[in-house]
């Protein structure tokens, strides 16, 4: 979503995206001319009149899970949303009985909380599974 | 006319001489609107937005997609290099 029209997102498409990826974008392009929905995301910037880079994961429930906002000369990272997706899904499908630590990528272990978790999260998990 | 760099922000430009009056404009909204920055864990606000998908002109309502993730994405505008 960006304050450009639909017409402008056509343009864009069509012209280079295609050339990026194929078939075009396979997500709707939406426009927010005024940066009406983006005042409400806290992402509109009034002196530039454009958005910044906002990013929203949002559940089934319509639940805002996490976000994150950068300025407009620093791309994100797409793996890292992707890797956020999925240890929000599987929170969501233990009900809450896993918990992914730092630095949780699929098929890494998952923390089960509870009473006899407290204080013994060093036997079951270490630093360095945060960064491998 | 001067040739100006080009970023990965969009180029804007706005009203020249009225400095002082938009400033105090500016100032009095400051008072009234008490930004409110989203929070996670709470509802994302709904909106209705036009678009453009595979071809089609379309119009897209947040809460149809209830019951799917969904990944909202902002940014600065089409055709920014990043």
């Amino acid at each position: 979503m960006s304050i450009d029209s639909q017409f402008v997102h056509k343009m864009w498409n069509d012209h280079e995206l295609t050339k990026m990826v194929e078939g075009g974008i396979p997500y709707p392009m939406l426009s927010d001319a005024g940066g009406k929905v983006g005042t409400v995301y806290g992402v509109y910037d009034e002196d530039a009149g454009v958005e910044t880079r906002g990013r929203f994961i949002i559940d089934p429930d319509g639940i805002i899970q996490g976000y994150e906002v950068l300025t407009p000369p620093v791309g994100r990272n797409v793996n890292e949303t992707i890797r956020q997706i999925q240890a929000f899904q599987l929170v969501r499908e233990s009900q809450g009985g896993e918990a992914t630590p730092s630095g949780w990528k699929p098929g890494k272990d998952t923390l089960k909380p509870g009473v006899n978790l407290v204080g013994k999260v060093w036997e079951v998990w270490q630093t360095r599974q945060a960064f491998d | 006319m001067a040739e100006q760099a080009v970023g990965c922000a969009r180029p804007t430009g706005g009203p020249v001489g009225e400095e002082t009056n938009s400033r105090q404009t500016q100032e009095q909204q400051n008072v009234k609107e008490e930004p409110t920055m989203i929070k996670v864990g709470k509802k994302a606000p709904d909106f209705t937005a036009p678009g453009y998908h595979k071809g089609e002109f379309i119009s897209v309502r947040l809460s149809d997609y209830l019951g799917k993730w969904v990944l909202l994405c902002f940014y600065p505008g089409d055709f920014t290099f990043v």
